[in-house]
């Protein structure tokens, strides 16, 4: 069973239908227990970091996360739900910076390209060939965002974009996928990307 | 690893069907945007833009459906337009499955209707749609309303800057000059936008011929909307990516993975 984190954020239900397409039983929920025993969670994610991140605390997303992760469970975020996995963001929010789950170090910037947002279909580059990523190495995903992740995430494997500057794609370690990009808007190279993640858990 | 530009079909919505179209071979019903949607996307359409035109609040209820129909088939971006004048509508139109959802003249009688959309869903949802024509105003071109028929006295220019600075997330520039004429897109009015918004811009009306699109991309257009050429059947969206690759721009080309 999939559990699609339901903790205010903007569109989920195409999230909901792309996991249900692979077969798999998929439940919307923003209930602790549900979330936690689920064999993938999916973490959508739109609007500001800091709007996520206090919808995210008000369903005890923080350490939803690191239970899943001490207990060996799969966890899927999409675009602010990438972001949140890292120490903080740029993005001010009521005029300050929020800080994000940090299970990663690195923070989330600023994108210096002259049109933002960053909106539309642009090309991955994956050099590990395996795991959720397998044989989407070139592929155009469809990115809506005016923050990323620009430095290497040692602790994990990184999926490489640009615009304007370079900046982190996606990532992926055992456990944890995130995809800055929308998955489940980017037509069949997205549905590969979800089916090869359902497949893995 | 550039940015491809963007080919969006606009489908005409009202009561739950659409208002134009034709008979594609692979297309059961012409009238179902579902179906045309579907299509399109498989053509390689980068996003779907519907435009509820139902004239009553029953009828838009039926776009929610439409909408949520649509989401669930149909794996790119879909963006919805018409109608939109509170917060509540872009709640209700989000939960249905639309990524974006875009506003024209609620935003004009209340532009804080945009600061009031974005600070509560982001600005990468909101897409400010600007009927724009020439007129007296400073710049030359004057926002109306009402399909070109009704001024406003604002200034296109001064209108799309303050918009940026309001929230607004792209801008869907329609041509009210070239719209329906099929003799090419605006490209002074796209080429003179595109130097002053900092924000993606979409445009809009004119588009007749093949060459068209590739002078709107060079002009500085970030995407390009058409209705009537795709609706016509004189050119499928594939037919345009195709030309466009040959002439060196940057598209999406149709993937090769295959049906998942």
């Amino acid at each position: 069973m999939i559990a699609i984190l339901d903790y205010g954020s903007g569109n989920i239900r195409s999230a909901q239908r792309a996991c249900e397409k692979t077969g798999a039983e998929v439940v919307i929920t923003s209930d602790f227990k549900t979330a936690l025993a689920a064999d993938g969670l999916v973490i959508p994610g739109v609007g500001a970091f800091g709007a996520c991140m206090k919808g995210l605390r008000a369903v005890r997303g923080e350490e939803l996360i690191k239970e899943r992760l001490e207990l060996g469970r799969k966890i899927l975020g999409i675009c602010v739900g990438m972001q949140v996995f890292f120490a903080e963001s740029d993005e001010l929010f009521n005029g300050e910076r929020t800080s994000g789950v940090g299970i990663f170090p690195q923070k989330v910037e600023k994108l210096s390209a002259p049109v933002l947002p960053h909106i539309g279909w642009s090309e991955i580059e994956s050099k590990n060939n395996s795991g959720s990523f397998a044989d989407l190495n070139g592929e155009r995903f469809y990115f809506v965002h005016s923050y990323a992740v620009k430095s290497e995430v040692s602790e994990a494997a990184n999926i490489n974009c640009n615009y304007g500057d370079n900046f982190i794609a996606a990532i992926e370690t055992d456990l944890i996928t995130a995809t800055q990009f929308h998955p489940e808007k980017s037509g069949d190279a997205g549905l590969k990307l979800i089916n090869n993640w359902v497949a893995s858990l | 690893m550039s940015l491809a530009t963007r080919i969006i079909p606009c489908l005409d919505v009202s009561n739950g069907r659409v208002v134009k179209g034709i008979n594609f071979k692979n297309l059961v019903d012409a009238g179902n945007p579902v179906e045309m949607a579907r299509v399109y996307s498989e053509e390689g359409a980068d996003e779907i833009t519907f435009l509820d035109i139902s004239a009553s609040v029953e009828n838009r209820k039926t776009t929610l459906d439409v909408v949520s129909a649509t989401a669930d088939e149909v794996f790119i971006p879909l963006t919805v337009g018409g109608g939109i004048s509170s917060a509540s509508d872009v709640d209700q139109l989000l939960r249905a499955g639309a990524d974006k959802i875009s506003v024209n003249t609620a935003a004009i009688n209340n532009p804080n209707l945009i600061n009031e959309i974005s600070d509560r869903f982001g600005a990468q949802v909101l897409v400010i749609s600007i009927d724009a024509k020439r007129g007296r105003t400073e710049s030359g071109f004057e926002v109306t309303t009402h399909g070109g028929r009704n001024s406003t006295g604002i200034d296109t220019f001064k209108w799309i800057e303050q918009a940026i600075s309001r929230g607004a997330g792209e801008i869907l520039l329609n041509s009210m000059d070239m719209d329906g004429t099929r003799a090419g897109y605006d490209l002074e009015l796209i080429r003179r936008v595109r130097e002053i918004s900092s924000v993606p811009v979409i445009a809009s009306g004119g588009a007749g011929d093949l060459d068209d699109f590739g002078k709107a991309i060079e002009s500085g257009a970030d995407a390009l909307l058409a209705a009537s050429v795709f609706h016509f059947g004189i050119y499928r969206i594939s037919d345009i990516k195709r030309d466009l690759s040959r002439k060196g721009f940057t598209v999406r080309q149709s993937s090769t993975l295959g049906e998942n």
